[in-house]
């Protein structure tokens, strides 16, 4: 089996892990790659696109399995919109498989590059997540195997306890061969899209909580440098299926010619070249000077149509963005918190972001609901993720912010998502999820890993115990 | 039976704001490769420190993660002329590391033959074996690794004795000379993959080693000097230092000297 060292990097370019990547073409492969480490004495871990924001699909000095090369649909059914596929298919390739036949993914994230075990790994949400909860609650059916060689097959139903483990499970069970999908049917190729700007961070939690129930999408961005009666300012996107006979022409607008984004703008400046010019404003002066300017662009409410994914894939509009950032990269913050203490806890972050001067320089806001998986980051509430910039001046400052920021998510009964949050200590993890949900998945770790192959540099940070290897 | 016992990891986790340097020196239990360690893990690096002696090993690390109140140093018991251990140990340390940016080979030995007019091949033997094949052992899949990885510094420790061959100690010469030759092919090799490769070349350092010298120490530095220079030479990226600098401008007229000259001379 051919492996070969390679420097993997997370996808903010924050952290770097060399690892033996290994790129395995199926089930029996991946078991082969598990019986290899063990007698290497090395742990393994599964990465897809490497779109994680921190530390999940890195295994400093480890084996890392490339999923990218399993990546077949295995069946399509246009009449059901069932989809079963490899876990390498990425969302791009998938949305590009239904969306001419009538169909979307149920739910996606704010870039297609990711891949579908990744996907399920971290159990992604979207801009519906208010809605339609997260992809796991999508999954017909997946099939993995574990580190001890078997080979499985979960439902809702059938091995429940793996399945609502798994997915979410950040890849530390088994590993998934196979996904079977529902996929939402659709009328038009467009979505109609409200926009209308929110003054300040109560106006922006109950624009998202009132619009919520109106609409199928709903986002939020949020100006994280203003101040003042503006803190929290920012703009709201709404938007709502098509419904059938709307669209005079579905066929045109589901073609994927007028779905994918341009690369060049205004037709002849190619936008992988732009974020080299983005770089300069990447500073807390340039960054007021655009979100003063984007957030006076806002302030015309407006309604207008738009693709699906143009509207979804917003990450990926300008490609590279995050180079933008410089030599050291970026992380990004989310939390999750419940309706009743959201403001005031992001309030109080807010102001510590500004005092500190350390002001996010993207702030995104979402709705959400809970959900029954085991490690499940949602809540009745919100989530604001917040981008900051990373730079040898500011890391020590930064960290003890964000360990600020941990106390007070905790304390307002808050949650963290492991798709994202690059500094969350194990004593953060248990005290979220509490003590018997940990043990829970220990057990489980145990029961499907026992010779504990599966670790990611993630799992060493937050479900880690010393002195046991 | 590996005679190398593996640590578990219990150092921090490197997060983007709490990153982590990680390297390796092999031959670190004493002299400057002990003032390197100490140095290194004051400037941020956790290490793997190879020895043979397992006492004064754990000693350091002891003192080194104590002083820093974080487990920092990681002993690993090797002896550098094992040469297959290295491939199962190299890849337990960077395991153990998570990650691998800088290997400093320091191990060496110095069996002087006693006398111009002594020959002592078993001595001469043990110094190629450790000095210059113990060194390619250790940095041949390091160089790999790194050339795969776009990134790394290898720091080779070769001496000004490699700069002639002298009539005091041939073998030794010769040693330091290999080293510092397969060093510079390394360099040569390595730049074009963004991977650093530093030659330090120190005079007299005052260790165990220079007990063991015959005539003068001129220049004679402390261990703590050196690792100074070489965390200096490490941080600017050189290719090629000598400590004490001194030694560059009196190396350049004795690697002048010619040979009509040189191999009359009493040194």
């Amino acid at each position: 089996m051919q492996k070969t060292f390679t420097q993997l990097e997370n996808f903010g370019h924050s952290l770097r892990a060399p690892s033996y990547l290994i790129q395995p073409k199926s089930a029996e492969e991946i078991y082969s790659a598990f019986k290899l480490a063990k007698k290497l004495g090395l742990n393994v871990t599964a990465r897809g696109a490497g779109r994680s924001y921190n530390d999940a699909a890195l295994n400093g000095g480890g084996i890392a399995l490339d999923m990218s090369a399993m990546d077949q649909f295995i069946k399509w059914d246009q009449a059901t919109g069932q989809v079963r596929c490899e876990p390498g298919v990425t969302l791009e390739q998938l949305w590009q498989k239904v969306e001419p036949h009538g169909w979307w993914p149920p739910i996606v994230s704010g870039t297609m590059k990711t891949t579908l075990g990744g996907c399920l790994a971290a159990n992604i949400h979207g801009k519906n997540n208010f809605k339609m909860g997260t992809i796991g609650e999508h999954v017909i059916e997946f099939t993995a195997v574990l580190p001890t060689g078997a080979e499985i097959v979960c439902t809702p139903k059938k091995n429940a306890d793996l399945f609502f483990a798994m997915i979410g499970g950040y890849g530390m069970l088994g590993i998934f061969t196979s996904i079977t999908l529902q996929m939402k049917r659709i009328h038009s190729g467009l979505l109609t899209v409200d926009a209308f700007p929110v003054q300040n961070l109560s106006r922006q939690l109950s624009g998202l909580q009132d619009g919520a129930p109106n609409y199928d999408y709903i986002v939020g961005w949020m100006d994280g440098l203003a101040s003042g009666n503006s803190l929290g300012r920012g703009q709201i996107h709404a938007a709502r299926y098509v419904h059938e006979g709307e669209d005079k022409n579905p066929r045109e607008t589901m073609k994927i010619q007028n779905q994918i984004l341009p690369p060049r703008i205004f037709g002849v400046f190619p936008k992988s070249l732009l974020h080299y010019f983005m770089s300069p404003f990447m500073n807390n002066f340039g960054t007021w000077g655009i979100n003063t300017a984007k957030y006076i662009a806002s302030l015309r409410k407006h309604t207008f149509q738009q693709p699906h994914a143009a509207f979804h894939f917003l990450l990926d509009y300008v490609p590279n963005w995050e180079r933008s950032y410089g030599r050291s990269g970026l992380i990004q913050y989310q939390s999750f918190l419940p309706k009743e203490t959201a403001e005031a806890a992001w309030t109080e972050m807010l102001k510590l972001s500004h005092k500190n001067r350390l002001p996010s320089y993207l702030g995104v806001t979402k709705r959400h609901r809970p959900d029954k998986f085991l490690l499940t980051h949602a809540v009745d509430g919100f989530s604001l993720a917040m981008d900051f910039k990373v730079t040898d001046a500011s890391r020590a400052k930064l960290r003890a912010m964000l360990h600020d920021f941990d106390k007070i998510v905790l304390a307002s009964g808050g949650r963290f998502y492991f798709a994202k949050n690059s500094e969350t200590t194990a004593e953060t993890a248990l005290a979220f999820y509490g003590p018997e949900t940990v043990a829970k998945y220990k057990k489980l770790k145990k029961r499907c890993d026992p010779n504990r192959l599966l670790e990611s540099d993630l799992y060493r940070r937050v479900f880690g115990e010393k002195d046991e290897r | 039976m590996r005679s190398f016992v593996s640590n578990s990891p219990t150092i921090a986790p490197a997060t983007p704001l709490n990153p982590r340097r990680c390297g390796i020196i092999v031959g670190a239990s004493e002299g400057m490769g002990a003032a390197l360690a100490k140095k290194l893990a004051k400037e941020g690096f956790t290490l793997a420190l190879i020895a043979r002696q397992k006492d004064k090993l754990q000693t350091l690390c002891g003192e080194i993660n104590s002083s820093l109140n974080e487990t920092r140093a990681l002993p690993y018991v090797h002896d550098v002329s094992n040469y297959h251990e290295v491939p199962d140990l190299l890849r337990m340390i960077v395991a153990d590391l998570g990650g691998l940016d800088t290997i400093v080979f320091m191990a060496g030995v110095n069996y002087p033959p006693g006398g111009v007019d002594k020959y002592n091949f078993e001595n001469d033997r043990k110094m190629i074996e450790i000095n210059l094949i113990g060194g390619m052992a250790w940095l041949t899949p390091v160089a790999e690794m790194f050339q795969n990885a776009k990134a790394g510094q290898i720091v080779g420790i070769g001496s000004v004795a490699g700069d002639r061959g002298r009539i005091g100690n041939p073998g030794y010469n010769t040693s330091k000379a290999g080293l510092a030759t397969y060093l510079e092919a390394l360099r040569n090799r390595l730049t074009r993959h963004g991977v650093n490769v530093l030659t330090v070349k120190p005079g007299f350092v005052k260790t165990e080693m220079l007990k063991a010298a015959q005539g003068a120490t001129p220049f004679a530095i402390t261990p703590e000097k050196a690792a100074d220079d070489i965390y200096k030479a490490m941080r600017k990226r050189r290719q090629s230092i000598y400590t004490a600098s001194l030694w560059r401008w009196v190396m350049l007229i004795i690697q002048h000297v010619p040979s009509a000259i040189f191999r009359r001379m009493a040194f």
